[in-house]
């Protein structure tokens, strides 16, 4: 079991190891989160690396990722624990063939702990030899009300309540990371549990190591073009920009492409991989991407020559 | 730490405070307990565990970083400019680079705020009408906004602020028991059959789908042109976004903005003045269409999941001629689950929409209705609880 990291720059390494080429800010709420023990709210744009926190976190540390991805209606039974139906009717039904056990006795071992599913959260709150795992609640916005409300008494004590069985706790409370695409607002008495940090967009330097690191294989003079292509494009009024999500799958398909440079043609052809509205495609496609092609060139050039 | 080191902290989310940022006495203690475990050595660290801590919202990153910036190089000097906004004073928070956003300013030295119904009565002449008897209700409730005198205002208000709005359930993915539900709830059939010891017969729990009204989002046109109605409506508006939760209000004249947490206010006085204050542009011009290309671009992701019903107000009539106008309407309208157009232009008989902005709207709304006297804001009221048809 790898110990939690013991300064921000610690977990900045760490986050590096996993490949996360994270800010300062992010590592700075990440290590306070770490040591203080509380869920750490990460919101922003898709596809600008908030999951994949969760999920470098539990690689270097090594520690079991716990995932519960949210949507609408999303209840106790889904996320938390259910009985198992199916064998407790199975159950009823021995016993009354069998007859040897009395009613009474019957009932009481219905709801033991054999006839429980663990859901997600449930998993979390129990001890794990590696230490307690890194429980990631995806998409906290696509859910309702009533389950966010359910969630304070989760994050505030890790302790959940099964009328049959009564109260578990965890005895070391898991690492929470909730994520949010603001689709709608999160309520205040959640945040106000947790640390919160918005993810933005990384600028040139940073896209660039993250491409570096996450794909190795693409040249590193097309790395810079297609990150300065991206950060473009984010500079324009679009309707949706494109995340990092976008320029590694990007990087990667003009290598499969065999590209070594950017060029008019092959822009055109893969801007569906960074765009995702029609009509963002519409606008850039053609003259407005030439011109931004010519651009970028023409920046990587003076920044190569200017290193 | 030591003592004056969190004495400043404290003294600093009590400046936040007083910028409108929510931050409390626990806030404030999180904030200590972060400086502590990321200790003193890097400012962009201290700089960050505040921020952690203090703000929740990516819209008081602004705020916060000014404050910031202005209270850590020097606490005295923001005191100072709080209490006494000398001229001098303002020079030197001026130097500070960039400017200083609104909120931060406006915290400093507050403004009288804009009293809307002030503004209003300023423009009536005083009119003395009679008593009110039903009869007299039954005329007001027909009469025009535009042409009402100040004490049928007064009355409308009053009427308004008590309207029953309809409310349309529609079924959501979550259950509640129900003895003729269409599903069975296992868990509680077995666990009564346990709780009764284990009987022969296992009884069967149904359950039914809760049902929730859907959100709503009101995009309202305060520009010249709606005077009078766009005042009134807000009573209306206020009344809706109390009346239920998942409200959502914008108002747009020559930009949008959000006034939603405005209304959320005890007093309807007190909501109506605030957002007068927030909202920049009462009577002046149109842009509907850059309004609900905003609109589209930052908020329709937030706001109109979950199916959410809109409420176009406006009278089409555009400054910009409807350039870019229908893009952006069948945008919203894809967006939506339905979008109803309120016009209170439509109280003429034989009104046709052919300002270039109106005919570029109608093509793509679900719903147009008139929104001129109380009589059709009732309808409108009884019309929320109509779900017009399957969910798009």
């Amino acid at each position: 079991m790898t110990a939690l990291p013991a300064s921000v720059d610690a977990t900045a390494d760490l986050l590096r190891a996993g490949s996360y080429v994270a800010d300062r800010s992010l590592a700075t709420v990440l290590y306070l989160a770490l040591k203080l023990g509380r869920p750490l709210f990460l919101e922003g744009e898709a596809g600008v690396g908030k999951t994949e926190i969760a999920k470098v976190l539990a690689k270097t540390l090594g520690r079991r990722l716990v995932r519960l991805q949210c949507y609408e209606g999303l209840d106790v039974a889904a996320a938390v624990y259910e009985w198992n139906y199916a064998r407790q009717m199975l159950e009823i039904r021995l016993g009354e063939a069998s007859g040897d056990r009395d009613r009474a006795a019957l009932g009481e071992d219905l709801f033991s702990d054999r006839f429980l599913i663990r859901r997600p959260i449930l998993q979390a709150l129990e001890p794990d030899v590696a230490g307690p795992p890194v429980l990631l609640i995806d998409e906290l916005d696509r859910t309702d009300e009533p389950f966010e409300a359910y969630l304070l008494e989760i994050l505030s004590d890790f302790q959940v309540t099964i009328p049959e069985i009564g109260t578990i706790a965890a005895a070391h409370p898991p690492i929470v990371i909730l994520t949010s695409n603001r689709t709608r607002e999160i309520h205040d008495a959640l945040k106000r549990r947790c640390f919160y940090h918005w993810v933005d967009y990384p600028d040139f330097a940073r896209e660039l190591a993250i491409l570096t690191a996450r794909l190795p294989q693409v040249p590193e003079s097309l790395s810079r073009q297609v990150v300065a292509f991206v950060q473009a494009l984010r500079g324009l009024d679009l309707f949706k920009a494109p995340g990092v999500a976008e320029s590694l799958d990007w990087a990667s398909t003009l290598v499969e492409l065999d590209q070594i440079e950017l060029s008019a043609g092959a822009v055109d052809d893969t801007l569906g991989i960074l765009l995702k509205y029609q009509d963002d495609i519409a606008r850039i496609q053609g003259d407005e991407a030439a011109r931004l092609l010519m651009q970028v060139k023409a920046d990587v050039s003076a920044r190569t020559a200017g290193e | 730490m030591t003592g004056s080191l969190a004495a400043n902290v404290v003294a600093f989310t009590r400046t936040l405070r007083a910028a409108g940022l929510p931050v409390g006495p626990q806030k404030a203690l999180r904030a200590l307990e972060a400086v502590e475990a990321v200790g003193l050595d890097r400012r962009d660290d201290f700089y960050w565990a505040l921020h952690a801590t203090l703000t929740d919202r990516h819209d008081q990153h602004e705020i916060f970083d000014q404050a910031f910036h202005l209270f850590w190089r020097n606490p005295e000097l923001l005191k100072k400019a709080m209490g006494l906004m000398l001229p001098a004073m303002r020079a030197e928070l001026g130097k500070d680079g960039p400017e200083l956003s609104r909120r931060l300013q406006d915290t400093l030295a507050k403004p009288p705020p804009p009293d809307l119904d002030a503004r209003e009565q300023k423009k009536q002449e005083i009119q003395i009408d009679g008593r009110l008897v039903f009869s007299a209700e039954e005329i007001l409730r027909a009469k025009d906004f535009e042409q009402m005198t100040t004490a049928e205002l007064a009355e409308a208000r009053r009427i308004i602020a008590g309207m029953r709005l309809a409310r349309l359930a529609l079924p959501t993915r979550r259950f509640r028991p129900s003895p003729r539900g269409a599903r069975i709830d296992l868990r509680r059939s077995l666990r009564e059959t346990a709780r009764a010891g284990g009987g022969d017969v296992i009884e069967l729990a149904r359950a039914t789908r809760r049902v929730r009204p859907p959100p709503i989002v009101v995009l309202c046109d305060i520009s010249g042109s709606m005077g009078q109605y766009a005042r009134l409506l807000l009573r209306f508006l206020y009344a809706l976004t109390n009346d239920r939760d998942r409200v959502h209000v914008f108002l747009f004249g020559t930009r949008l903005t959000n006034v939603t947490r405005a209304l959320k206010r005890r007093d309807v006085d007190e909501a109506v003045a605030r957002v007068g204050q927030e909202a920049p542009d009462w009577d002046g011009g149109t842009r509907i269409g850059q309004c609900l290309a905003a609109f589209n671009k930052r908020w329709s992701r937030r706001v109109l999941g979950q199916g959410a019903l809109v409420l176009l107000i406006t009278d089409g009539l555009d400054r910009d001629a409807g350039a870019g106008l229908e893009d952006e309407m069948d945008r919203l309208r894809r967006s939506c689950r339905r979008l109803i157009w309120l016009n209170p232009l439509l109280r003429w008989e034989g009104y046709e929409p052919k300002a270039k902005g109106a005919a570029a709207m109608i093509s793509c709304v679900d719903e147009h209705r008139p929104v001129h006297n109380l009589n059709s804001l009732s309808a409108l009221a009884a019309a929320l609880g109509d779900s017009g048809g399957p969910r798009r």
